[in-house]
């Protein structure tokens, strides 16, 4: 909405999370493997930004620093940044998210994967958030 | 610090804010009230209002009631619009300005006698309305602020006239736009006028602020209503090409630049008429359709196709209808006519966009 309109959840909604991925505070969600990161944001994060409408994609072969902004996922109302969660050179992005955005609303944590990147330094992964710590992490912002 | 309410704490309910809780919505702060968000999605709610009818909780907006005649009593004066010849049973929509003719706040009159009036407000503005009528209106006007005791429902929608009339209201088939009479629904006395915000069909109905619930509820009874909020709402008026308080009206912009000219009767005085006349607007507002679906926001910069910084977009969003981002902006003179390329967005970031003609949703049941 406008710089007035500010939401918060209180729907109070169960929010998923796959046991296997590693989690951003910034609720992006991650799950490597081989060396590639596939990588898009969180049922938590979907459910906040609403009907997404507009994805703005990075561009293939583009090198990223781990949490450096690179994606924008607009909702009808708003506009947010989502930012890698693992540095490396961006290989694949869903085309798909062009056409149907909303697969992000719809399965964020499968078909509405948003980029795979060639990750450059598998420590960087120890900044990252199992399962558990990011549910304790969602439990301590309500 | 521990005695500082919080920002929530501080945000006036309307009457239905335990309901609003009870259907999942999400709440958010405007203009200083807690109000419904959304119910389910705002694309899902705007469908239902384009193709059937939605029901939108709107007490948060001011109401004055005031009585004397228009211009004995100093109403005339403030408000922008001719008022003196409004039949009864009629609204008329205007502004009303402070003495360097900058917008204090748009509103709608409704003349409900010869000397019995009500104006209704934004929210963000009552108590500084209220002050400004107090100090304006004269010991002729008998004036009261009732925005805490009027609650007002908006029913909107191609279908809001059979959900009416399945109330009861075989009347209501006799509104026409920007008219308005005094029902009674299920024994409840209410205002109810045939306009609205979204380019549909629709009514506000203004009832007593203890009897919102059972109004809500009898109307909510019918299937064929959904409850909606504010996220489609703004959607709504921004596809109608309709100004918002505080985007493209405020006290530092001109009537004349926020395109409010035919809303102003040159022939009366009134407040910041001598400021208004000796204005030469800089810019214009103007309205605008993307090139794709990446959306323009409030904020962001417009610039020409050679890259020159021109304005700034004062409202933009998603339009489901055009499947496209619009805006609406104000843009350095000349005007621009429909289908001239522009930019918004920042000088890092431009996205292509082309001007428009209002309003962008040109489909609307408003005047069926």
């Amino acid at each position: 909405m406008d710089s007035r309109l500010r939401g918060n959840d209180s729907g109070g909604r169960v929010m998923e999370i796959e046991e296997n991925f590693l989690y951003t505070k910034e609720h992006e969600w991650v799950s490597i493997e081989d060396n590639i990161a596939t990588m898009g944001i969180t049922d938590y994060a979907q459910e906040a930004l609403g009907d997404v409408t507009y994805v703005e994609l990075p561009e293939e072969e583009s090198e990223v620093e781990q949490f450096e902004q690179f994606v924008s996922v607009e909702s009808v109302k708003a506009a947010s940044d989502i930012y890698a969660p693992m540095g490396g050179k961006v290989v694949d992005v869903n085309r798909k998210l062009e056409e149907t955005p909303a697969l992000i609303n719809k399965d964020c944590y499968g078909k509405g994967w948003i980029a795979k990147i060639d990750v450059r330094d598998m420590d960087e992964s120890t900044n990252l958030m199992s399962a558990e710590e990011y549910r304790n992490y969602l439990d301590s912002l309500h | 610090m521990a005695n500082i309410p919080s920002v929530e704490a501080l945000l006036h309910n309307t009457p239905l804010a335990d309901v609003h809780a009870a259907l999942g919505a999400k709440m958010v702060g405007f203009g200083g009230w807690n109000m419904p968000l959304q119910y389910e999605s705002i694309l899902s709610e705007w469908d239902h209002n384009r193709k059937t009818v939605s029901i939108f909780d709107c007490s948060h907006m001011g109401e004055f009631m005031i009585k004397g005649d228009a211009v004995a009593c100093g109403l005339d004066s403030i408000v922008t619009q001719t008022i003196t010849d409004m039949p009864v049973n009629t609204c008329r929509y205007g502004a009303m300005l402070n003495e360097a003719g900058g917008i204090i706040d748009d509103l709608i009159v409704y003349r409900k006698g010869a000397e019995d009036w009500m104006i209704v407000v934004n929210a963000a503005n009552i108590e500084k309305n209220a002050r400004h009528f107090r100090a304006h209106l004269n010991a002729k006007a008998n004036f009261e602020d009732a925005s805490f005791k009027t609650a007002k429902l908006d029913v909107q929608g191609p279908q809001s006239r059979d959900v009416l009339k399945a109330l009861g209201l075989a009347a209501i088939e006799k509104l026409s736009y920007y008219t308005f009479g005094q029902f009674q629904i299920k024994g409840v006395p209410c205002l109810i006028s045939r306009t609205g915000y979204t380019g549909e069909l629709g009514y506000e109905i203004y009832c007593p602020w203890e009897k919102c619930k059972e109004i809500w509820k009898n109307i909510l009874d019918n299937a064929t209503v959904k409850p909606t909020g504010l996220g489609v709402r703004d959607v709504l008026r921004v596809e109608m090409c309709y100004s918002l308080y505080g985007h493209e009206l405020d006290e530092t912009i001109s009537p004349l630049e926020a395109g409010l000219d035919k809303f102003i009767d040159g022939k009366k005085n009134f407040i910041g008429r001598q400021a208004v006349s000796a204005q030469t607007p800089q810019r214009t507002i103007g309205y605008f359709i993307s090139a794709s679906r990446k959306s323009p926001r409030a904020g962001n910069k417009i610039f020409d196709a050679a890259g020159n910084e021109i304005g700034m977009v004062t409202s933009g969003t998603f339009s489901p209808a055009l499947n496209a981002g619009i805006g609406i902006g104000f843009m350095d003179s000349p005007r621009r006519d429909a289908g001239v390329e522009i930019f918004f967005g920042d000088e890092k970031s431009k996205a292509a966009a082309v001007v428009a003609k209002r309003p962008f949703y040109k489909f609307g049941s408003l005047k069926t």
